[in-house]
């Protein structure tokens, strides 16, 4: 019975409903105050991350495979969930981030200064962690899209927290919208998956032949009903403004989470197929790269720290995208390597992702916490007032750079292999697949360039402004999560070993041609060297810099403004600012980016009056091309849109037609 | 018994075009309610008697009688709202398209292919005829209040239906149906007050503004 009662899968279906319900103290006002209550449902909320993550380790070790069904009153059959490797993996994001959030958001949105939104925050945050639970563990179409409403609906609400904004419910009509688009796409790809197998069940990994038209139909729905939950470049419009104006814990676990499950849904959906055709993998690369390369390309251009982490969001998911692309094509050729390399690349990113990019948008809330502004060309000198956030906030950015020694190089590594693997495979199409190496590196380049110039104009130099100097430290409850996700990238960087073996595993539960191969992930990847080199790197840093602080000690100094660039009386305005640091990219970028800048005319002579000059990096893909694609639908089916008059007593009229239609056809 | 329950019926379909012709508010809904209570009786009629059945007719006559019409009235007048003012379609072509229905019913009812022993009753054209005036009010009226009388007639006409299969109907659905229609009238109740408070009318075609062009 003990042992039934810690079952990996019982440890997470109780995670599940645990979150699900966290939020319900906040509810009865009368019997406790939100702030107890907020503290109640936070516990609730730790408790079940720490469940579902023993769960889902727990899983990931055994290599259990479950399924369980739920026999309800509703068509369609009985509900089925399971757990395998693949699910628990996507899992231990899913119940890391918003346990890691929850905390944080205990002191950034503590019930006595939000009293009117902290609810209705609250209950849906627990709510769409346990939808997203649910996502990945349902087994059926029906359950999954139960699952996939409730959490799209959650993070609607979570993004529009506070709605009485005007440009928050604008991002949160938005989201809403495109959301709606992508279930569509579900409602369509679920019953071509019932032409295909004549089940609502998830068909058995590797089952189902892809050479089909309908196959091919069942792999475009997905990549669009997915792709739009990713986030993958085409379909990226809703996740800057959604990021930017949710709270950043919301943020965090949205970005961290909610895109990996459009992830979890496409690998799930490549799952069911073998024998795939060259152009899937084709596509999905060409997706990756496409992602990856503007996402980076918009990102330089930001000035608001949280929509220019949105775009990086994108760029991940990119090189996601990139690493199932290697995974696919290595299938077509039969290459074992890269279906090995390039699988668990994707999927270590995926985890990482969640961890730094998490880490990022929680740094990023405490800086806006202590700032007030999101406005990066407002800030300016956070690290002195903030000195563990802007430590933590760098190793964020590291690791999202893709650096040694931390875990973005780690997960970035396994696709540049897989990569370069592609060379050797036999086929001309794999060896294609290597031009995108270039095109990671050149991501990987941009991040960097990306970051220096966050870290640089936000937590370096003065501040810019008087309004917005940074005032102080975040207290323990957001530190200390920042610092666990921090621990991990570290963690990850560090002992890729140790993941590696779980990787491993999942990747067999996506592709089960790889069970016979018998290839071990240490002889692909140099784990040792990556273990040994980022040890002796940090060693070597830590060296650098103790013989720097001797050196400085000794040393003559005086204080003046950071950015001064050498003048005699440099000001703070002299600073370099987001937009100047960013130029030469954003002009490289300018085809895809479009940028407006308003530039000064009436500079003339030696002494030149006041003027101004303004540059914004508008959502392009948004404001060219769906929008006047749009409104140019709305104006042609003007027509049809008198159908909706919004007279009740009409749409009653529309039933009984069709009834007295029905009887007469019968009649007659 | 089944003749008594034939002439009950009856009396259910002229029920139905009282509804349809009359214009105050108070009458239409003690009449829907005399039509709910007679409906709560007609199933001792025409089944034997069993403690699942007197529990039913009682929560029925409880639920239609009582309750929906007692929550109706204090609506009425909360609004202060005595007459439907201005339908869409007047009172006397809505009784001739009410007879045409009720008509079309009888001939279609005829056709239905049915167990012998239903053959000869009244229930299913009665079903129809009820469903299609509920139908009727529902698309003619402009007042909240009547549409929500119109939903009561309806379901009346879906429950005159199920009265075939009471035996077979578990206790759970018809207990949730009941419930249904409870909480949906409930709602409508805040509903009503909730647009009479803010257009200072009850008159559902203003809710148009809530489109958006």
């Amino acid at each position: 019975m003990a042992q039934e009662l810690f079952s990996p899968s019982t440890l997470i279906f109780s995670a599940a409903l645990l979150a699900a319900v966290s939020g319900v103290p906040l509810l009865f006002p009368r019997l406790l105050s939100a702030a107890r209550a907020q503290l109640l449902s936070v516990a609730a909320m730790l408790a079940a991350s720490c469940a579902g993550l023993a769960g889902a380790i727990a899983t990931l070790i055994s290599r259990e495979v479950s399924l369980f069904e739920l026999a309800w009153g509703v068509p369609f059959g009985p509900a089925r969930f399971g757990v395998d490797p693949l699910t628990a993996w996507f899992l231990l994001p899913i119940f890391l981030i918003p346990g890691c959030a929850a905390l944080y958001a205990r002191s950034y949105w503590h019930a006595d200064h939000y009293p009117a939104n902290v609810r209705k925050m609250t209950l849906f945050f627990g709510l769409m962690t346990a939808s997203m639970g649910g996502v990945v563990l349902a087994r059926d179409g029906i359950s999954f899209l139960y699952c996939w409403e409730i959490m799209a609906l959650s993070a609607y609400f979570l993004v529009s927290t506070e709605d009485e904004k005007p440009e928050v419910n604008e991002a949160g009509t938005l989201y809403m919208m495109t959301t709606h688009t992508g279930t569509l796409g579900l409602f369509a790809l679920f019953p071509l998956l019932h032409l295909l197998t004549g089940s609502w069940l998830f068909p058995a990994p590797a089952s189902l032949n892809a050479s089909s038209g309908l196959s091919a139909a069942v792999f475009l729905t997905a990549l669009f009903a997915f792709g739009l939950k990713a986030g993958i470049m085409p379909l990226h419009i809703w996740l800057p403004s959604a990021h930017a104006n949710a709270p950043s814990h919301v943020s965090a676990a949205m970005s961290g989470v909610i895109l990996k499950v459009g992830v979890y849904g496409l690998i799930r959906t490549l799952s069911f197929f073998h024998g795939i055709p060259l152009w899937w993998g084709c596509v999905v690369l060409a997706l990756g790269v496409v992602s990856g390369v503007v996402g980076v390309a918009f990102a330089i251009g930001q000035h608001d720290l949280k929509r220019l982490l949105a775009y990086h969001s994108i760029e991940n998911i990119g090189i996601i995208f990139m690493g199932v692309g290697v995974a696919l094509i290595g299938q077509i050729v039969g290459s074992a390597t890269m279906m090995v390399l390039g699988m668990s690349g994707a999927l270590l990113h995926v985890l990482n992702h969640a961890i730094f990019k998490a880490l990022l948008f929680l740094g990023a809330g405490s800086v806006i916490h202590a700032t007030g502004t999101r406005e990066i060309d407002l800030m300016g000198g956070v690290a002195r007032r903030l000195p563990y956030t802007s430590l933590l906030f760098g190793v964020g950015a590291v690791a999202i750079c893709g650096l040694p020694p931390l875990n973005g190089f780690v997960s970035e590594l396994f696709i540049y292999l897989g990569f370069f693997r592609a060379v050797q495979a036999e086929g001309g199409a794999a060896a294609a697949a290597t031009l995108a190496a270039p095109a990671l590196a050149l991501i990987g380049g941009l991040a960097v360039a990306c970051f220096v110039k966050v870290f640089g104009i936000v937590f370096l130099g003065a501040p810019r402004s008087e309004a917005h100097v940074a005032r102080h430290e975040s207290g323990w409850q957001m530190l200390l999560p920042m610092l666990l996700l921090g621990g991990l990238c570290v963690a990850i960087g560090l002992a890729p070993g140790v993941v590696a073996g779980l990787l491993e595993q999942t990747s067999l539960t996506v592709l089960p041609k790889l069970a016979g191969t018998g290839l071990p992930m240490r002889e692909l990847v140099p784990l040792t060297m990556i273990s040994i080199a980022g040890g002796l790197l940090l060693v070597m840093i830590a060296l650098l810099t103790l013989w720097y602080r001797r050196r400085l000690a000794g040393a003559p100094c005086s204080e003046t403004v950071t950015w001064g660039c050498g003048y005699q009386r440099p000001a703070v305005r002299m600073q370099y600012s987001a937009s100047s640091f960013a130029e030469m990219l954003v002009s490289l970028f300018a085809f895809v980016l479009k940028p407006h800048s308003h530039r000064p005319d009436n500079i003339a002579g030696l002494f030149p009056g006041r003027s101004r000059f303004t540059s914004h990096v508008p959502e392009a893909v948004l404001e060219l091309l769906y929008i006047p694609a749009l409104l140019r639908l709305y104006h042609r089916s003007s027509g049809i849109r008198k159908l909706q008059s919004g007279i009740l007593q009409q749409y009653v009229l529309y039933t009984l037609v069709t009834l007295i239609v029905l009887l007469c056809a019968s009649y007659f | 018994m089944i003749t008594l329950a034939d002439q009950l019926l009856v009396l259910v379909l002229l029920i139905n075009f009282i509804s349809l012709g009359t214009s105050r508010l108070m009458f239409s809904i003690r009449a829907v309610a005399a039509q709910g209570v007679i409906l709560g009786i007609l199933p001792g009629l025409i089944h034997p008697f069993s403690w699942h059945l007197v529990a039913i007719t009682v929560v029925i006559l409880a639920v239609k009688g009582v309750i929906i019409p007692m929550m109706l009235g204090r609506a009425v007048r909360s609004a202060e709202i005595k007459r439907e003012v201005e339908p869409f379609l007047g009172y006397v072509p809505t009784l001739l398209l009410g007879a045409v229905f009720t008509a079309l019913s009888f001939g279609f009812a005829g056709r239905l292919p049915m167990l012998a022993e239903h053959q000869n009753y009244m229930f299913v054209p009665a079903s129809i005829a009820t469903l299609m005036t509920g139908f009727l009010v529902l698309t003619t009226r402009r007042k909240a209040i009547s549409q929500v009388i119109g939903y009561l007639v309806l379901d009346n006409g879906i429950f005159i239906f199920g009265l075939l299969l009471t035996e077979a109907m578990p206790v759970m659905v018809e207990a949730g149906a009941l419930l249904d229609l409870l909480v949906g009238t409930f709602v409508m109740g805040i509903v009503i007050n909730q647009i009479s408070r803010e257009f200072s009318s009850l008159d559902t075609s203003l809710l148009t503004s809530l489109k958006e062009e």
